[in-house]
């Protein structure tokens, strides 16, 4: 199973290059939010991605693209880019496979705003109720490429995006289908803002994963699709390709709804069986991609996960975190960093979590703190979520 | 599909907790009694389905888990239970992998605009309680605390045919060997904000809630023999396709090939709305049972009900298969063929 296409857009920019020059460098993409008021809010900063107006290649009306929101040209983005980067010809069967958490949001926050204040106006309404579900998003990306097929969503909440492309090897896997574009998208929206922000989730100083001194995430927005294909299919097609998926796992942490079991129990189950289907042992893994969100509470059960999962292998593992670069991506988390393991591989570099300083003791592994080149050949991505939802992929590089 | 039975169902819905109340509404194809829904600003309440409280109240629903969670999730609690039946020690033990497939289109919609009003007013004091519940997969993970799984679980959302594909999601775990046992849920909850967001697409739809659950092992495993014998793939209503010809496909690789099936249906009564349907099944001379013209529109709960009342039709004997047809509203038509083995 191999990965044929990618796109990507996050606070670090539009596009596989320039997300692969950031995440390589370590660069940072959180800054004051402008989207909606924080005033109010504990917390004032995210990762607001530059969300480009048109998007090369749509096939939708320009009517129907100016309609959409901003999770909506998020995933139009990182989907064209896959898309073309495929070479895919469109078809009536495609299999699309997406993850988001809260879909077209801020529609239904206007929805609800102006039905408070004009409760039986119709201007506007009814396209905010049909846009602001996630499946006709899903449809818009298929009219957008010209296709058909199926549209699948899943909102295991922040491993969606894991859950999403795993999902999508394994229908690929089990014969179910040639190939499958799956990803994950979601947009900022101050509801989730204000979730989070109620919570005492967000750091009030700065996003430091697996730090001593953390206090907390930092959200983001931005979109990731890969275009999933047989071997045999990409090879008949003399496709490029980025890489191979290897191996996935999921498991349900039944401790809480919003805190980890604190040894981690579930992520364990979900790393180990994504290594066991994998044909793999920890040792031979080069570098994780944690979910790593900077809160005390995931920090210190995905360390005491990784340290029991590796064993004796621990101290050679690399880790790092990406959301100190882009925030926490929520539906999209996933997606995206399936797409930096895939960039890493490719690249043999290191993505480093600078903003980290004092590692935490209870990490025995390596925490990567400064870019630096490696010799990598096969990494593992972890994403959990609310309501326990666990999920690690695992890529191999392709040679 | 075929080596995948169907065994075991639950359900809730405005006829009462459980099937059988859901069963017998069918039966006399009597419609379930509306009531009003106050909706702020609006001239006049809506008429709604709700689902009537539980008598007796049943004990699980003092679960640390449930107590605070919305109605969604205590509907999707009750027709999982009823659905898993004698099978939930084997799982609460750990002795059988039970998967989850959570479907739903409207989610954890109350504490949704419960939290969003909190926000508009003053996030400062926000609710940090409510915030988690309005995450989609709350309802299945607190179903997953209380059966104590830790296995695979999806939620899934979409319109109401994203139970058919949940079913086949779960299918495939059992074929991969993944778990042993899978759940596929379809549940709703009713808010003014849906009744008002259904009324500006029809009038005459009656929203209701609740929710839908079957069982399904391999064909190997003991009891009932209800088989999955094929899940169509679903056509989807895109810029090329209209949902009325989305719907003929269907129908006509439905491949009804015996004379002793039953149609249960997704109309829901409003003309307007059921057209494409009731246009691809106007040949139909078969037995029809239309669950949301008496029980009312609950989107992935409804074709989460037409399983089950296909599935309980299957095991009473009635037919010796079933077509459950489902005209999503705003993603897909899709079909599944249950036969009774």
């Amino acid at each position: 199973m191999v990965v044929t296409g990618g796109g990507v857009i996050t606070a670090l920019g539009q596009g596989w290059a320039p997300n692969a020059a950031g995440f390589r460098a370590g660069h940072c993409g959180i800054r004051p939010v402008s989207l909606f008021d924080v005033s109010g809010q504990r917390v004032k900063v995210a990762a607001e991605a530059v969300v480009p107006e048109t998007i090369p290649g749509s096939r939708l009306s320009p009517k129907r693209l100016s309609r959409s929101d901003r999770a909506t040209r998020l995933l139009l983005t990182a989907g064209h880019e896959a898309w073309t980067q495929s070479g895919w010809e469109t078809t009536d069967r495609l299999p699309l496979i997406l993850a988001t958490t809260s879909g077209g949001m801020p529609l239904g926050e206007a929805y609800y705003r102006d039905t408070l204040t004009h409760p039986t106006h119709r201007r506007q309404q009814p396209t905010r109720i049909l846009s602001y579900q996630a499946q006709r998003q899903g449809i818009d990306l298929l009219d957008s490429l010209g296709c058909s097929g199926s549209v699948s969503i899943i909102a295991n909440a922040c491993a969606s995006g894991s859950n999403a492309i795993g999902h999508a090897w394994e229908t690929v896997r089990s014969g179910q289908a040639d190939r499958v574009l799956a990803g994950g998208y979601d947009g900022l929206c101050h509801l989730v803002f204000a979730g989070f922000d109620s919570l005492q989730a967000l750091s009030p100083t700065q996003c430091r994963p697996f730090d001593a001194a953390r206090d907390g995430l930092a959200l983001g927005e931005g979109a990731a699709v890969l275009a999933l294909e047989t071997l045999e299919s990409a090879r008949h097609r003399s496709a490029d390709i980025l890489g191979e998926i290897i191996g996935y796992g999921a498991s349900t942490d039944t401790h809480h709804l919003t805190q980890p079991h604190p040894e981690g129990a579930a992520a364990l189950a979900s790393m180990h069986q994504a290594t066991q289907v994998a044909g793999i042992h920890p040792s031979e893994v080069h570098y994780i991609n944690a979910h790593g969100t900077g809160t005390v509470l995931n920090d210190a059960a995905e360390a005491a996960a990784l340290n029991a999962w590796a064993g004796e292998a621990v101290s050679h593992l690399h880790v790092s975190s990406t959301k100190a670069s882009v925030g926490h991506l929520l539906g999209a988390a996933g997606a995206v960093e399936a797409a930096v393991c895939l960039m890493a591989l490719d690249g043999q570099w290191l993505p480093p979590s600078l903003s980290t300083v004092t590692v935490d003791p209870a990490c025995r592994f390596q925490v990567i703190t400064q870019p630096a080149q490696a010799s990598l050949n096969i990494a593992l991505s972890n994403s959990f979520g609310f309501g326990g939802a666990n999920a690690t992929l695992i890529f191999r590089r392709w040679t | 599909m075929s080596g995948i039975r169907v065994t075991g169902w639950g359900a809730v819905s405005p006829a009462g907790w459980g099937v059988l109340p859901l069963i017998e509404v069918c039966t006399n194809a009597q419609p379930c009694e509306t009531a009003p829904l106050t909706c702020p600003g609006w001239p006049k309440p809506i008429p709604v389905r709700r689902v009537p409280p539980p008598t007796p109240r049943p004990t699980f629903l003092a679960h640390p888990r449930l107590r605070r969670s919305s109605s969604i999730s205590l509907h999707t609690a009750a027709a999982a239970l009823e659905a898993l039946g004698p099978r939930l020690e084997a799982i609460q033990s750990g002795q059988r992998r039970l998967g989850i497939v959570f479907t739903s289109l409207t989610g954890c919609v109350s504490y949704s605009r419960r939290f969003y009003d909190e926000v508009l007013k003053d996030p400062a004091t926000a609710s940090p309680i409510l915030f988690p519940e309005t995450v989609f997969n709350a309802p299945s993970s607190h179903l997953a605390a209380y059966l104590n799984t830790q296995a695979i679980n999806y939620t899934m959302i979409g319109d109401p045919g994203t139970f058919l594909q949940g079913l086949a999601v779960a299918a495939g775990w059992l074929l991969d060997g993944r778990v042993d046992l899978g759940l596929v849920i379809g549940a709703e909850e009713l808010d003014w904000l849906v009744a008002t967001a259904q009324r500006r697409f029809s009038s005459d739809v009656v929203i209701s809630e609740g929710a839908g659950a079957l069982v399904i092992e391999r064909a190997e495993a003991s009891g009932p023999g209800i088989e999955i014998d094929r899940i169509s793939e679903p056509v989807l209503y895109t810029a090329a396709t209209s949902q009325a010809a989305a719907v003929r496909r269907v129908r006509n690789e439905a491949g009804v090939d015996n004379a002793d099936t039953v149609l249960v249906d997704s109309l829901t009564g409003a003309p307007h709305v059921d057209r494409a349907e009731a246009n691809a099944w106007s040949d139909w001379t078969g037995p029809r049972i239309s669950v949301k013209k008496l029980l009312g529109e609950p989107f992935a709960a409804g074709s989460a009900w037409q399983c089950v009342v296909a599935a309980e039709h299957l095991s009473r004997g009635r037919h010796s298969s079933a077509i459950v047809n489902v005209v999503g509203c705003n993603q897909q038509a899709i079909a599944a063929r249950l036969v009774a083995r």
